[in-house]
């Protein structure tokens, strides 16, 4: 090895990437990024009450009487048919949830269709046949729609936007700005099922897993929920950006803390090990069948024991509590007894290299 | 799950670092050289756990990090062309180079690709005869064995249109240029685990030896790290010049014979430029002459590419272990993971995005 020393004076690295110039995967990956393009791009242009709200579902009252909980969700995902479920039951699945989080009974559902040049007929007849099913257990019609087709390449293979109408139901106040310190959080099972299982589908991990996505309609599960403590402050499924990503916003809007219990954060073995392995953290890893609630600490042991009871809450436990401080913040116990913070996801979640 | 929860398992971690309270009787500054340490321990919050004595500094072990700016930028430019697939470990599409990054280059059109392994980028050079398919070959002695691998792998199936953009950056040059700097501070080391695995760790004791500086091999989980950290502050206590191998289920003192020959056979030590550092001789690995047809520098002429830094950011010093991320004043601030100002704020495994993930 060789005596010269290397120039130590003056390390320097290169300005930063804003990328406001075009749209990169980052902007609709759920994190940061997300939110940054809906602050710069579309709240200053279409600003009104009931979005700048901040939730999943707007809240609207068109006669000043009745509540209207109205949510729209576009998917693409890859590939169409994974473990657990297909873009079709998906399709349906997301927008249901996004309207029973305000505590309203969803009803009716539009899906507008956009199909590639060459797509099986027999692909698209599975899709609706999936959605149907959707609809039949979440209780809702699909009862408008449009379809158009795009040439071969223009698209990959099939997206589906939906958008999804129901009425509140009398005597919930729900939304991301009322959690309160002292309020309990609970989870209503494991995270990052839907991530994993689509990522394996999609051949990339390079080892298999009888991982099963979680995408279901969890409207009934929520009406038990409600049925049990209409005094709920907070309800949010955790999709895009995982559970890291929806409490920091939670945390935001209600101006609170939110300190995690790690140990109590439950993740299946399969989805933990094809963590460690490809270096994410499944945290940050999509849900599509979960539902985080936050309420007061009193009322959280009847809520789960009702949540316990059902098909897709029978995982609910306990992960933290809503804190006065840090605003804004959400915090972690670690297993070994350090605390962390748990930031939102930044932009497209990367694999590691080693 | 097996070697790992037993590994996370907190009165175990509690009790080492009550041994460790036990043995330390004055300040000791302990630098982890590997930046999936670092990772570690702020994700653990190991730190808060130390007796006031420790203080671990983040060393220059993150290869996303410290690959310099003028392999980004060529990187960008071979990536650019529409005849290639460029293929690359997922966090290297974030890294700025000189106006742009790998994610804007996919934005405008490039066929770029994340894959987990280079052998997948093999299999699709395999599926694509009618495109050149280029693996972003960075990182330490951990990840050359699978690098190196491609390469034999191409070689041995004939094929035409696969070749790597080697940044490959060894461990024992850093720490020698990081104990030879008049500013080092650092009185032990924890030593990288997954490297030492590759390549054993005989090359140490003569570092150790000459700069007076004990070492322990190091792990991942928490209970390795604190393991390592014992067994660093046990031989200063003791003031003996030692490596030690904390990390015994994975590393010997040989290290993997037949990892360490593929490496040989196409690898050659080169001087490398590390970003935020500077020229340090013979610390890189670059292709052997006669595997010039699998270097994507010579298949692309991108050899004349040159770039230089501009000085915005302490990255360099965090990398050497001079500052911490909060020394910055852009730190959290001008510059975040999603609006980096340096390779530390983009990897996972910078020091710097470490610090801002987990609040510090």
């Amino acid at each position: 090895m060789t005596e010269e020393l290397p120039n130590l004076e003056g390390a320097v690295c290169h300005p930063p990437l804003p990328h406001g110039e075009q749209i990169v995967m980052g902007h609709g990956a759920g994190g940061r990024m997300s939110h940054q393009l809906i602050q710069k791009a579309f709240l200053p242009a279409f600003r009104n009450p009931a979005l700048s709200a901040g939730n999943d579902a707007a809240l609207v009252m068109p006669d000043g009487r009745q509540r209207l909980s109205i949510s729209t969700d576009a998917h693409v995902v890859s590939p169409l048919f994974f473990p657990g479920g297909d873009i079709g039951r998906l399709a349906v699945c997301g927008t249901v949830n996004d309207v029973a989080m305000l505590g309203a009974k969803p009803l009716y559902l539009t899906a507008g269709f956009i199909l590639e040049e060459g797509l099986p007929m027999e692909t698209l007849q599975r899709v609706i046949e999936s959605m149907q099913a959707a609809a039949e257990e979440a209780g809702v019609q699909i009862v408008a729609g449009d379809t158009k087709v795009v040439q071969k390449g223009k698209a990959d293979g099939l997206y589906i936007a939906t958008a999804g109408v129901g009425v509140v139901r009398e005597g919930v106040d729900l939304g991301g700005a009322n959690a309160r310190a002292g309020d309990a959080v609970i989870l209503s099972g494991t995270i990052g099922d839907h991530g994993i299982a689509v990522l394996g589908a999609r051949g990339e991990l390079g080892f298999q897993s009888s991982i099963q996505s979680d995408v279901a309609p969890l409207n009934h599960l929520i009406e038990a929920m409600l049925d049990a403590s209409p005094n709920i402050h907070v309800l949010r499924d955790p999709t895009r950006g995982g559970l890291a990503t929806t409490l920091n916003e939670i945390a935001a809007q209600s101006n609170v803390g939110i300190l995690l219990d790690e140990r109590t954060l439950p993740v299946h073995p399969q989805v933990a090990a094809a963590c460690e392995m490809l270096g994410f953290d499944p945290l940050y890893i999509a849900n599509e069948g979960k539902v985080v609630c936050i309420l007061p600490r009193e009322e959280a042991e009847k809520v789960l024991a009702v949540m316990r009871n059902t098909r897709y809450g029978e995982g609910a436990v306990i992960i933290g509590e809503v804190t006065a401080e840090p605003k804004g913040r959400v915090l972690l116990k670690t297993a070994i007894g350090s605390t962390r913070v748990v930031d939102m996801l930044a932009g497209e979640m990367l694999p590691r290299i080693c | 799950m097996k070697y790992v929860t037993e590994y996370r398992d907190a009165a175990l971690v509690q009790g080492v670092i009550e041994e460790i309270r036990r043995t330390v009787t004055r300040p000791w500054t302990l630098m982890e050289i590997c930046g999936g340490q670092t990772h570690a321990i702020v994700r653990h919050g190991i730190d808060q756990l130390l007796p006031a004595e420790i203080e671990l500094v983040h060393g220059p072990g993150c290869p996303v990090c410290v690959t310099p700016l003028e392999l980004i930028d060529k990187a960008l430019a071979i990536a650019s062309r529409p005849d290639v697939i460029f293929c690359s470990y997922g966090d290297m599409l974030r890294v700025p180079g000189s106006g742009r990054d790998l994610f804007s280059v996919r934005a405008q059109g490039g066929d770029v690709r994340v894959v987990y392994s280079p052998l997948d980028a093999v299999t699709l050079a395999q599926q694509n005869p009618d495109k050149q398919v280029v693996f972003f070959a960075i990182g330490f002695e951990t990840t050359a064995p699978p690098n190196v691998m491609s390469v034999l792998q191409a070689q041995r199936l004939g094929l035409k249109n696969f070749s790597i953009l080697v940044s490959h950056v060894r461990v024992p040059p850093a720490i020698h240029a990081i104990l030879s700097s008049p500013a080092n501070r650092v009185q032990g080391f924890l030593l990288a685990g997954h490297v030492c695995a590759v390549m054993g760790y005989w090359e140490y004791p003569p570092l150790a030896e000459k700069f007076r500086v004990p070492m322990a091999v190091t792990g991942f989980e928490p209970l390795d790290i604190v393991q390592g950290i014992l067994t660093a502050v046990q031989l200063l206590e003791a003031g003996k010049v030692e490596v030690a191998n904390a990390y015994q289920r994975a590393v010997t003192f040989e290290g993997l014979k037949p990892a360490q020959d593929a490496i040989n056979k196409v690898f050659m030590e080169c001087d490398r430029k590390w970003r935020g550092i500077g020229m340090i001789p013979m610390s890189g690995w670059c292709l052997r002459p006669e595997f010039d047809e699998f270097n994507a520098e010579k298949r692309f002429d991108v050899e004349a590419v040159r770039a230089e830094e501009s000085p915005l950011c302490i990255a360099g010093q965090i990398l050497q272990g001079l500052k911490k991320p909060h020394d910055c004043s852009a730190f959290g601030k001008q510059c975040t993971p999603e609006h980096p100002l340096g390779a530390t704020m983009v990897s996972a495994e910078g020091a710097c995005a470490a610090y801002y993930r987990y609040g510090r």
